[in-house]
């Protein structure tokens, strides 16, 4: 089971344009990475509390609802992140043009 | 011993007042003193006893909630590693990751993202969604190349008088009437009152003039003869001019039974002699004419719409005529537009009031200038007034079926076109004649053209469908012509036109049965009991058209899901 895990995420990380993947744990740790260290922590710290912000404002809004995507577009990359109750999965992925 | 002393008391003496009665006093007991206690005794002299005059307070505490606050450090560098954790050493941090990623909940979460994620990266490598495409391609050109000119001006020699009517001779006849009516706020006379036939070919003189006594509101040729012209004086009188005889009405109606105020419309009706019209005006009666007994009309109605059987229609409550309308295939039907913004459906054969004007919509906030049904499409019918053309369906009371936005300017005439099934030509204020096409696009004309400088007052279509004669407020008559793509229909046309009247009207009428059903619960909570409704309404029309639409909008959605 733990290998399905693995594979998962490596064939997550072999796609076209796909810089990296993030799995980061409720505490902020980021479990499973294919990014060295430091960027991998500083993704998790920053994008932790803006998934939770994000799940907020949803949440505010409608509360039936809830937050299934989030997707961060920049000039550079696109940043994808799916949350979960204790993980959140990040892509950063490059555009194709 | 007990020093008490019980008394019954009835309970009918209860509450009676207290009847005391002398007794003297009468000793219950005696304790006599014990000389013996008295050593055990001294006097306690001086005795100290403390007083202090104050009032008594009561004490108790009060607090609010207390928010606990903790101080604790945090290491941004990394996240948040349990204690036990070194975070310096990474076989120790290893060694945690690895624990978690054993952990059931890990794995089950990173499978249920991972498909998600999986679509979006693919999504992102198949197409760039965040561009708009197509942005810098210019806007195609239409194909249809729709154009209008003015083929011709015919001017008033007299002065700049204003337009009061157009009116072309029947049968695609060469010729068209016009009057002129110039006065000033007295209703007296600027310059002369002659009224014109011009030849189309000639535009440089008229070809026959009339001399009215007084100016000619409306000028009307009769359908089934090409030389009698009906028309309607300023005074109240209605007339019978012939095109052979220049100079004044070879006949006129009597004045005491002519209209009380002007008579600014008249219009010939089908009838087997072919020589009745009716005229109505701003004092809000119709009056039917019979050409051969102009001494007293032949019928006679108030535009006054009563609410019950019982009211009787008033000359005093009617409302002044602004237009008439009249089909030839409808024979005992017509229509009028009232100074008040009205449109009133007429039927001559009723036999009640109530029953003669049967219909009335509110139109426009002011007076209707033009009434006109669409020639293939009898039940709808077109109406112009305050800066809004609007296309109605008769069976729609409550609203137009079709309207343009409001204007910049006064729209001041319109008229459909008597080849092309959907296109209206409608005059502004401003000198603009537009072209409304309601199979090309309903939010803006098709084609506009300014005319002239001055406002444009009326139009009239020649029956060939190409010809227009617009008069403006100078006096003059512009012949504009329309490329032939505007003057022909299509053979889907009429089908296209039947759907889309269909569908509007449907949409009113569900939105009709809507604003019922809520006034009808505004009315029930008003009166505050749940009344069944006595009047039973039928709702069923609006509601069929709503379950025909839901059902529609369903099958097609089906439709659509199946294919994908």
């Amino acid at each position: 089971m733990a290998n399905e895990a693995e594979e998962t995420v490596r064939k997550l990380s072999a796609h076209k344009g796909v810089v990296g993947v993030v799995v980061v744990n409720g505490e902020g740790i980021p479990i499973k990475t294919t990014l060295d260290n430091h960027v991998s922590v500083q993704y998790a710290g920053l994008l932790g509390s803006l998934v939770d912000k994000a799940k907020s404002v949803v949440r505010d809004l409608d509360p039936t609802n809830d937050l299934t995507f989030l997707r961060i577009r920049s000039k550079k990359s696109e940043v994808m992140v799916a949350p979960d109750k204790e993980f959140i999965l990040i892509v950063v992925q490059n555009p194709v043009e | 011993m007990e020093i008490a002393y019980a008394y019954t008391k009835r309970r009918c003496d209860f509450g009676r007042q207290p009847l005391f009665c002398e007794q003297g006093p009468e000793m219950c007991d005696t304790i006599s003193t014990n000389v013996a206690e008295h050593k055990q005794y001294i006097l306690r002299n001086p005795v100290h006893q403390p007083t202090q005059n104050t009032p008594c307070f009561s004490e108790h505490y009060v607090n609010t909630i207390r928010a606990e606050y903790t101080t604790t450090g945090a290491n941004h560098a990394e996240g948040g590693w349990p204690k036990d954790v070194n975070v310096v050493d990474p076989e120790a941090t290893q060694r945690y990751r690895r624990k978690i990623e054993k952990d059931d909940n890990y794995i089950h979460c990173v499978m249920s993202l991972a498909p998600g994620m999986d679509h979006y990266v693919m999504q992102n490598n198949a197409i760039d969604m965040y561009r708009t495409y197509y942005a810098e391609m210019p806007t195609l050109p239409a194909v249809e190349r729709n154009s209008c000119r003015t083929v011709n001006v015919y001017r008033d020699a007299n002065g700049q008088r204003p337009i009061g009517s157009i009116s072309w001779q029947p049968d695609g006849g060469q010729r068209f009437a016009v009057t002129y009516c110039d006065v000033d706020f007295n209703r007296n006379p600027r310059s002369s009152v002659v009224s014109y036939i011009w030849d189309i070919e000639n535009a440089n003189n008229p070809e026959v003039i009339f001399t009215p006594t007084c100016p000619l509101l409306d000028l009307q040729f009769n359908p089934r003869d090409r030389n009698m012209l009906a028309g309607g004086l300023m005074n109240g009188q209605v007339g019978v001019w012939d095109r052979r005889h220049d100079g004044d009405a070879s006949i006129k109606c009597a004045p005491h039974v002519a209209h009380r105020e002007l008579v600014r419309n008249v219009l010939f009706i089908n009838s087997k002699s072919g020589q009745e019209f009716f005229s109505s005006g701003p004092d809000g009666a119709c009056k039917w004419w019979d050409i051969r007994n102009m001494s007293e009309p032949t019928e006679e109605m108030i535009i006054d719409v009563v609410k019950s059987s019982f009211d009787v229609q008033s000359m005093a409550n009617s409302n002044g005529v602004s237009t008439l309308e009249y089909e030839p295939t409808i024979p005992t039907r017509f229509m009028v537009g009232t100074e008040n913004g009205f449109v009133i459906g007429g039927n001559r054969k009723g036999k009640t009031p109530m029953e003669k004007l049967p219909a009335k919509f509110e139109a426009h906030l002011g007076p209707v200038w033009s009434l006109e049904r669409n020639p293939n499409f009898l039940k709808n019918f077109l109406t112009v007034g305050d800066w809004t053309a609007r296309v109605w369906s008769e069976d729609c009371r409550e609203s137009a079926v079709v309207w343009s936005p409001p204007h910049r300017h006064k729209i001041t005439a319109a008229t459909w076109s008597p080849t092309r099934l959907s296109l209206m030509l409608v005059t502004q204020w401003n000198g603009l004649l537009a072209t409304w096409d309601l199979l090309r696009r309903q939010h803006e004309p098709v084609l506009t053209m300014q005319v002239c400088e001055e406002p444009l007052l009326r139009v009239r279509m020649h029956e060939g469908g190409t010809l227009a004669a617009c008069g403006s407020r100078k006096g003059n008559i512009y012949m504009t012509e329309l490329s032939q793509n505007m003057a022909q229909s299509d053979k889907n046309d009429k089908v296209l036109l039947t759907a889309i009247f269909e569908r509007e009207a449907k949409r009113e009428r569900i939105l009709e049965a809507r604003m019922r059903e809520i006034r009808l619960k505004l009315r029930q909570a008003e009166e505050g009991s749940p009344v069944a409704s006595v009047t039973d309404f039928d709702p069923s029309a609006g509601d069929r058209d709503l379950a025909e639409a839901t059902t529609d909008y369903m099958q097609a959605v089906k439709k659509e899901l199946a294919a994908m």
